[in-house]
């Protein structure tokens, strides 16, 4: 998501950056560079053209900081404008101090409320709380329960007015219901939602999660609707759930369900396609509340707490190492990482230990995603075509090694190689190429761990410290440095300056601590 | 270590032969995730021990939903269980130009505020404004209107309203594909025809299905419809309920099922029965998930198996996509060879305009468009009204389309 829109204003800033002064021209090339990168990520047209002059007028008109650079400043303050438009500070989603914590879901249909709804319950069991979902949408065929469906994957209650076929008990209702002939809509979704909070109240629910069926924001009598459900559970919290994939009508969309309901945050769906998602930035300016969830994959955990800098930065293509640390820490066990990184600083990693950080690698997801999330990467890595069909072919390599050649890859002849290839349908000249590369890792890893933090090269050294602090928050485990020497580690004909190839400012900007 | 990585990354890519470079860029990658845990490890530590460890030992009751006698709510209908009429009597059908109305109403306000002027830097901002605001696109937008730019120059016109009259003309003459449905698949006369409905998620495949049954069926064609949507819970159900307003007989599989089977199911029992058409649903999928679309490509070439053929794929569109639409027609043409597109949801206040860029950049057609959620809420697109709904320089609405 948002590639292109990083890719354009990275290129665009770094053009900025090399400069010693600017001139209102220069700021004006780079705004026509990011209106139209944020147009083609969605945002709506009255957002970008809020967005441009707040940035310029900010740019142009001084605040001139000693230790910034130019460059530097326009980066920062597209950031904070970005930031700012995302919605500031995160919401902190709090549980109300006397139970149930209500949430009302509204949206436009397919937005995927539905889905949201159970994964929301979801993160709040991972919490420890104890949700009961309500389905509130009458509308749609089959929505109760399709909701029913998915709380019984996650063991949760749903509640709702509509009956599942052939329950016996309401067959005689269902006929009179059915006389009564309104299209679709079955029961009364606003005195289905109040007999939710009843039923969560009594039997100690502390989450109550309203799920309601879609509506067109143009459409007056559904809008009624939905404001009656929500003056009837009085919500905590009412989301407004919008597709990553809308375009400019998210905006009209945002006010009048704003409007109707005082919306207090945003849940962004489907954000695991490749659609910008600008319809974040436009909602968000418009509502002026942030966006609180995103829903990024198929899967019923796939939804997280949405943070607005982490996405600015991902904007500005400063990677997301938040993220990746956390999607790291879902994957990985603690001892094992710990063994594996203290063979490897030892220089006994074997091809085993690699297979197996590979396999943990594939958990956290694509590659592709991962590879985004990197800081400081150029824009031809960050399109690369990554298939994530080589961990296969690497594994199936180093699987078709005997277990003494694992250990000691040193002993592969040409004979071993041809039966590696033949055994991994793989060819010679793969395995000699995976071989060459396991070899030189681990000579980069282990000559990196065992050099002291003070040695750097020379006249990098600000920018060195600061992407020291930044790469490592918290305090990492070893003293090792940032210093790799280029003569030793890398590939050998190092036609390419170490300091060349690396976007210093991109990483000093990119401080997940702060 | 991330730091680290990300130096041992650019190191990496500098002078390696192209397919190996993404090699070295997984190790690396792999390397400075694992390098990353253990301050990982022992931050969630602290955090863990500052929350507590919340009480994991209530297992929520599965209790099944009350659905029997909710105290409140009054008596219930089962929606999937009764046949609710096809019709509403008091309901003026749906035109498209009407369904257009409210997108129009915008669009020929801001342009309304031009007209009369000579064309200055303004009046062609408003221009582009309006264009990108109905989410025809930047690029789409660009080469329109530089092209109105030469007409005007060449014909001399200074007018906005004649402006906007010969950008009516353009738009319309780049919207020339053949929209007709095909009932049989070009030289597979004896085959029973596939209509095949392909999209991502919540984009409205379903009810589209549930309108097009429903359509097929009023002009006398014998309808199967095929629930090859077998991820997205209860998809089969909401077709079920489809299914049994217009009277055609549902072919669905197990959850979990393998699509095409379900596909090829019904058109077997079509065969047998000798039906016209088989609708056939599958689920919704971003297409960026290349396994999914993989799927999608296999479901689409059973489909196509004897005794089956597929007479139309069609991609079904969401009027509030943005520029996604274009990525998403893409890579399901790739996919699924899509013979055109459908254009749902259209009677909210989303403009559709992706559809504009489609049809211009990738020449698949717009065949139907969504206007509600009642079975007959389905038209045929009609280029000529689009573009004056778009543009706001017709008069009055004509009553047009597929109805």
């Amino acid at each position: 998501m948002f590639d292109t829109l990083t890719d354009r204003l990275s290129g665009t800033l770094r053009s900025l950056r090399g400069r010693g002064r600017m001139r209102p021209a220069d700021v004006d090339e780079a705004l026509a560079e990011i209106r139209v990168a944020l147009l083609e990520a969605d945002v709506h047209v009255g957002v970008v053209r809020r967005f441009t002059e707040r940035v310029r007028e900010r740019s142009v008109g001084g605040e001139v900081t000693a230790s910034l650079t130019p460059g530097q400043q326009v980066t920062k303050i597209v950031n904070d404008e970005l930031v700012a438009i995302l919605g500031g500070d995160p919401l902190n989603f709090q549980f109300a101090p006397k139970p149930p914590t209500v949430v009302l879901l509204a949206g436009l249909q397919g937005s995927g409320k539905t889905t949201a709804a159970a994964k929301l319950a979801q993160w709040c069991k991972s919490q420890g709380r104890n949700p009961l979902l309500v389905g509130a949408d009458l509308q749609r065929p089959a929505a109760v329960e399709q909701l029913r469906t998915l709380a019984r994957s996650i063991d949760t209650e749903v509640w709702s007015a509509a009956g599942v076929a052939g329950a016996a008990g309401v067959a005689g209702a269902a006929g009179v219901a059915g006389a009564a002939g309104v299209a679709g809509a079955a029961g009364d979704p606003v005195a289905c939602a109040a007999g939710g909070l009843a039923h969560a109240r009594e039997t100690g629910r502390d989450v109550l999660i309203v799920d309601t069926a879609g509506r067109l924001a143009i459409d007056a009598e559904l809008m009624t609707e939905v404001a009656r459900i929500s003056d009837a559970v009085e919500p905590h919290y009412t989301f407004l759930v919008v597709d990553s994939m809308v375009g400019q009508d998210a905006v009209s969309t945002a006010e009048a369900f704003h409007a109707t309901l005082e919306v207090d945050g945003i849940i962004l769906t489907k954000l695991d396609g490749d659609a910008r998602g600008g319809a974040a930035l436009s909602v968000a300016e418009v509502v002026g509340r942030p966006v609180a969830f995103a829903s990024v994959g198929e899967k019923i955990d796939d939804f997280e707490q949405f943070h607005p800098d982490r996405m600015a930065s991902r904007i500005l293509g400063m990677g997301d190492v938040l993220t990746l640390i956390e999607k790291a820490e879902q994957v990985y066990e603690e001892a094992e990482a710990e063994a594996a990184a203290q063979r490897l600083v030892e220089g006994t990693f074997t091809l085993d230990d690699f297979v197996d950080q590979l396999r943990q690698l594939r958990k956290m997801g694509n590659l592709q995603s991962i590879v985004q999330m990197m800081p400081g990467i150029s824009d031809q890595v960050r399109n690369a075509e990554i298939d994530d069909d080589r961990i296969t072919t690497a594994e199936a390599i180093v699987l078709s090694m005997t277990p003494a050649e694992r250990v000691a890859p040193e002993i592969i002849d040409a004979s071993r190689r041809a039966r590696i290839a033949a055994g991994s349908g793989t060819s010679s000249a793969q395995v000699s190429s995976l071989l060459k590369q396991f070899t030189q890792m681990r000579k980069m890893m282990g000559g990196m761990m065992g050099l002291g933090s003070k040695r750097r090269p020379a006249g990098r050294k600000a920018a060195r410290k600061r992407g020291r602090g930044g790469g490592r928050t918290g305090g990492g485990r070893t003293g090792g440095g940032g210093r790799v020497s280029p003569k030793g580690s890398g590939p050998k004909t190092g036609a390419k300056p170490l300091s060349d190839a690396i976007d210093w400012d991109a990483l000093d900007l990119k401080l997940p601590g702060r | 270590m991330i730091f680290i990585g990300a130096i041992l990354l650019f190191l990496g890519i500098g002078d390696l032969p192209d397919a190996w470079r993404i090699g070295l860029i997984l190790i690396i990658v792999a390397m400075v995730a694992l390098m990353t845990v253990p301050f990982v490890q022992r931050s969630r530590q602290r955090r863990a021990a500052a929350a507590g460890s919340p009480a994991r030992s209530d297992p929520s009751p599965v209790a099944d939903p009350p659905v029997a006698d909710p105290p409140v709510a009054p008596a219930a209908a089962p929606a999937q269980a009764s046949v609710p009429p096809v019709t509403e009597p008091d309901r003026a059908p749906a035109t498209f130009a009407a369904g257009l109305a409210s997108s129009r109403r915008t669009l020929r306000d801001r342009l309304a505020s031009i007209r009369g002027r000579t064309p200055d830097a303004e009046t062609w901002e408003s221009f582009e404004e309006a264009l990108l605001g109905a989410d025809v696109g930047v690029s789409t937008t660009m080469a329109t209107l530089d092209r109105l730019r030469r007409t005007a120059a060449e014909a001399g016109i200074t007018e906005p309203d004649d402006l906007m009259r010969a950008l009516g003309d353009q738009m319309r003459e780049v919207l020339d594909a053949d929209r007709a449905l095909a009932t049989s698949a070009p030289g597979r006369d004896g085959a029973t025809a596939v209509w095949l409905f392909v999209g991502v998620n919540g984009v409205g495949k379903t009810t589209t299905i549930g309108k097009v049954g429903h359509r097929l069926s009023s002009s006398g064609q014998r309808v199967v419809m095929a629930a090859g949507d077998t991820f997205r819970a209860a998809a089969a159900s909401q077709l079920q309920t489809w299914a049994d307003r217009c009277g055609a007989e549902l072919i669905s599989g197990s959850s979990g099922a393998d699509p095409s089977s379900v596909v090829h199911d019904a058109i077997s029992a079509a065969a047998a029965r000798s039906a016209d058409v088989v609708l056939a649903d599958t689920a919704g999928r971003l297409q960026t998930r290349k396994n999914l679309m993989d799927e999608l490509a296999k479901v689409r070439r059973v489909a196509d198996r004897e005794p089956g053929a597929v007479a139309e794929t069609l991609l079904v569109i969401d009027a509030t996509t943005g520029q996604n639409g274009l990525s998403q027609a893409r890579a399901f043409a790739e996919a699924t060879d899509v013979t055109g597109v459908v254009l749902t949801k259209l009677d909210g206040s989303a403009k559709g305009g992706i559809v504009f860029a489609i049809e211009a950049e990738l020449g698949l057609p717009v065949k139907l468009v969504g206007l509600g959620e009642h079975a007959e809420d389905l038209v045929d697109f009609d280029p000529d009204s689009y573009v004056d709904a778009l543009l706001g320089v017709a008069g009055e609405p004509q009553p047009s389309g597929g109805e």
